[in-house]
């Protein structure tokens, strides 16, 4: 066994990895190793080659592959150590990396800090249990998006899109302006999961039809797709009898949804949570187990890359101060709570005193879309503040800040946030 | 052009290849016939994957002489010569009243007759010591110790590999379209040309009856029986250690529920006949019918945790509910290996052993080789490997280095070992067959692309030729551009 040791051990070198690494660099970490599966660093942002990355975090419009790049210069320049083609098999609760690839064989890494940076994938044809043959041309969105952007092939020339989340709505566009006839995206749900952005400059751009509350009940053909049976939904998402109509089609993708890859996580007695599918962490990013963190989309999903940077960022200060044994436990721990209309909030709960430091960000989603809402932030029963929201939908996500101040006087131990009705 | 050959089997399932295998024990000219892309993709493909005790089955018939046989080769031969993945777990039969153990007795006494041994009732404490997670309501159950799992790709990619060291030739994609009666010999037509033989054994599953009447056999009917299932991924926190079965009714066992060799949960299945052979469509009725089944058994169970659909047919003849093994006495040199559905699986190395005596009848004088090795290795399994193993593994060759499926953790090696065979897998479902990439809870959205990368390079053929099972299931389509710019020169 190939024995190694490291201060801080990265799992997945996409944009959370990378963020993670650099800013444990810079906050002072110099013995660091990013682990990366694929055969280069950047993850799934190297198949994303449309643009919208980057707004919030470099105030500047960048496509995939180069907000991946500025990142990857970042650890390139401050010399941190990778490890490409590289797979983790296990991470141990004492944080013991297990790692195989073929160049060095089996890996044992010795760590003193993990971030676990692993990602997410998407739900398949069978997790949904769609009824009908199992036949070639039904791919998971970001898979017929690596066979197009990475390797330069066509999954199909006549498409239907189930679920309108953003890698549907995307590959809507995509498959369009490379010649397919796209005919219909299909949203089980009576809105969308994708960015109101997405939505405009993906379909209603392209005259590419959005229909909601419909879902394909069956698919058919023999050994390649030959079609689809589509119905509509009632309000408990069961399909309409009657209403059903067929589309003839060669390729059926799915965006039905990005599930949190913690398979390792679990395996190392993190404790996740049932409604992210993700750790239960607290403001640092911190699992229940000292010196792991996890952030990025193996945490939650995010809607933007540079909520994934924000957050990456914190985990890997966290890491850092973790490794200089510079964290204070606060006297009172703090446990965020989703109220009303809200999925879910991470962090899940306060816990550190961290010198300097001026708020904790709480990231949500709303369960179901609302206007003119606002979102009222509670110490046990008392309100300590509203903000309106004029729109409130469930594929965006919301940032409260929580002032430190406030954290230091809240007299209970919870603090919930909902989202009510009347925001004006 | 035409072959010859002495024996001609049509079919590459688990009964076809066994058959190959056992008569590769003598000194005969063998060939083995199947219309698909590989062996194992009709009724071997989509079972329970069971090896039966032999309890159920009926004593006063021919699977009930067979499934006992079958499971003690399996025991004694199949699993030590063959290195093919089987557990002995046991398998109960659970009543949820009182007036179910009459009926249990009834099974035990059956299973006495067909010499199923061990066989016994539990009852009380006992009975959730055995399984904890059944349903509170259970009484009492027939507990076969002897009954087992198998992975039936391997077992039967095994035969086949086998077979084919032995001297024994297979021939996929080659789909009979006709046999004429020549006497002496029966000239088969195939896609892939004629084929003389001096017997044929017709083991073509659900095609079994089409194949008989192309000689004028048409006393028996293959009535498809299709059965329904849901494949859970290994996480799953519900487990169960034995092969459970419901008490049986008149048309099925029941859903069972049952580990697989690979330790994910499977549930099924369902039972409806259809008229169409090749229609192994899932359907909501048959899917919700199979979790209802099974709930009663495990009432923890939910959809959830779901990895994959699948659907079989069994290739039952209705009328006498039995296999159906026999040389024809109206047409001489024909075998017909028919009927064969459950406990198929189970009985398949006896129904095998059953055929190598009739062709021995037929063929008078056959003699055994001297150099028969009966031995198969099974491709190296990383995922089950410890790290000594592994790292040993790698030195060998760096290719076991290479994770390619990251939720089954699949080796590049282990893929190339696959192609490499010599039944290799020509498909994207057959290396998943025979090596599991794609086989876990990402059903191949990140290593599918891999996948067709490496059988692309392999076989020498462009990934558009790459495909997913048979003929028209190819992947991908075409290159990006590539009619985009055909446009374009087509206008100028």
């Amino acid at each position: 066994m190939n024995k190694q040791s490291y201060d801080l051990v990265v799992v997945g070198g996409g944009p959370a990895g990378l963020a993670a690494a650099q800013e444990a660099y810079d906050q002072g970490v110099r013995d660091i190793l990013i682990m990366e599966r694929d055969f280069e660093l950047g993850g799934i942002l190297q198949q994303c080659i449309h643009n919208g990355f980057g707004l919030h975090f470099f105030g500047e419009e960048l496509t995939g592959p180069e907000y991946a790049q500025r990142f990857m210069e970042k650890v390139a320049e401050r010399g941190i150590d990778i490890k490409l083609d590289t797979m983790v098999l296990e991470v141990t609760p004492d944080k013991k990396v297990y790692a195989v690839n073929s160049k060095e064989g089996m890996l044992e890494i010795d760590a003193k800090a993990v971030v676990m940076a692993m990602g997410c994938r998407e739900r398949t044809r069978e997790a949904i249990g769609i009824p009908g043959s199992r036949v070639a041309g039904v791919f998971s969105a970001g898979t017929a998006q690596r066979y197009i952007n990475m390797e330069g092939y066509m999954p199909g020339k006549k498409v239907v899109i189930l679920g309108s989340g953003d890698i549907g709505l995307i590959m809507a566009r995509r498959m369009h302006l490379e010649g397919a006839e796209v005919e219909a995206v299909l949203e089980l749900l009576p809105f969308s999961g994708g960015l109101t952005r997405n939505i405009v400059q993906c379909l209603d751009d392209f005259d590419i039809p959005l229909r909601l509350s419909q879902t394909v009940t069956r698919i058919h053909g023999k050994e390649r797709l030959e079609g689809v049976s589509v119905a509509k939904v009632d309000k408990n998402l069961k399909p309409i009898p009657g209403s059903e109509y067929y589309i003839e089609c060669d390729t059926l993708l799915l965006s039905v949804g990005l599930i949190p890859e913690n398979e390792l996580s679990v395996a190392a007695g993190i404790e996740l949570a049932s409604v992210t599918g993700g750790p239960i962490v607290n403001e640092c990013r911190e699992t229940n187990i000292n010196g792991i963190f996890a952030c990025g989309n193996v945490l939650h999903v995010h809607d933007l890359v540079d909520y994934v940077t924000e957050e990456s960022k914190l985990a890997g200060k966290a890491a850092a101060l973790y490794l200089q044994d510079k964290i204070v436990k606060r006297d009172k721990e703090i446990n965020i709570i989703a109220g009303d209309n809200i999925g879910y909030i991470v962090p899940h709960k306060i816990t550190e005193k961290i010198e300097e430091r001026k708020r904790v960000d709480l990231y949500m989603r709303g369960k179901r879309p609302m206007e003119n809402a606002q979102i009222l932030v509670m110490d046990g029963d008392k309100k300590l503040f509203a903000k309106k929201e004029r729109f409130v939908k469930p594929a965006e996500m919301i940032s409260i800040p929580l002032p430190e101040k406030m954290i230091e006087q809240l007299e209970g131990s919870t603090v919930e946030v909902k989202i009510v009705e009347g925001g004006e | 052009m035409t072959n010859k050959t002495e024996v001609l089997i049509i079919g590459g399932g688990v009964v076809g290849t066994f058959i190959a295998r056992e008569l590769s024990r003598y000194k005969l000219d063998i060939t083995l016939i199947e219309k698909g892309t590989d062996v194992c993709v009709g009724t071997s493909k989509s079972n329970t994957a069971l090896i039966h005790a032999g309890f159920n089955a009926d004593s006063n018939k021919l699977k009930g002489k067979l499934n006992v046989r079958g499971n003690e080769l399996f025991r004694t031969k199949v699993q030590k010569e063959l290195e093919v993945p089987i557990e002995w777990i046991g398998a109960l039969v659970v009543a949820q009243d009182e007036a179910g153990i009459p009926q249990l007795e009834e099974i035990l006494e059956n299973g006495k007759r067909n010499k199923v041994p061990d066989l016994e009732i539990v009852k009380g404490e006992r009975l959730f010591e055995l399984e904890p997670n059944l349903n509170k309501n259970s009484v009492a159950a027939l507990y076969a110790p002897t009954a087992g799992i198998v992975n039936p790709f391997e077992l039967t990619v095994a035969l086949a590999n086998n077979a084919v060291k032995n001297g024994a030739e297979v021939i996929l994609e080659a789909e009979v379209t006709d046999i004429e009666d020549k006497g002496d010999y029966k000239l088969v037509k195939t896609s892939k040309g004629n084929i003389e033989a001096k017997l044929v054994i017709n083991a073509a599953g659900v095609y079994a009856d089409k194949i008989a009447q192309m000689v004028g056999i048409k006393d028996f009917k293959i009535t498809p029986r299709r059965g329904e299932y849901y494949l859970y991924d290994k996480i799953l926190d519900i487990k169960v250690n034995h092969t459970i079965f419901q008490l049986p009714n008149k048309v099925s066992k029941g859903i069972v529920v049952t580990p697989t060799d690979e330790d994910n949960l499977l549930i099924g299945p369902s039972a409806e006949e259809i008229e169409d052979k090749d229609d192994l469509s899932n359907t909501r009725e048959g899917l919700d019918q199979v979790i209802a089944g099974a709930k009663k058994t495990i009432p923890d169970l939910t959809t959830r945790g779901v990895i994959k659909e699948f659907a079989g047919l069994r290739a039952a003849i209705k009328e006498t509910g039995d296999f159906l093994i026999e040389a024809s006495d109206k047409v001489k040199g024909f075998i017909n290996v028919a009927g064969i559905q459950s406990p198929g699986l189970a009985s398949s190395p006896a129904i095998a052993e059953m055929v190598v005596g009739i062709v021995k009848e037929e063929l008078p004088g056959l003699e055994e080789k001297d150099d028969f090795d009966p031995y198969e290795q099974e491709i190296p399994k990383f995922r089950h490997m410890s790290h000594k193993q592994r790292m040993k593994l790698i030195e060998k060759d760096s290719n076991y280095g290479e994770i390619i499926c990251r939720c089954e953790s699949i080796t590049k090696g282990e893929i190339l070992d696959a192609i490499r065979q010599p039944v290799g897998a020509r498909t994207v479902n057959a290396i998943k067959r025979r090596v599991r990439p794609g086989a876990g809870r990402c059903q191949g959205g990140f290593c599918g692309p891999k996948v067709v990368e490496i059988l692309s390079e392999e076989l020498g053929i462009p990934k558009t030729e790459v495909k997913l099972e048979k003929d028209n299931s190819k992947i991908l389509v075409e290159k990006t551009k590539e009619s985009l710019q055909k446009e374009v020169t087509d206008n100028e």
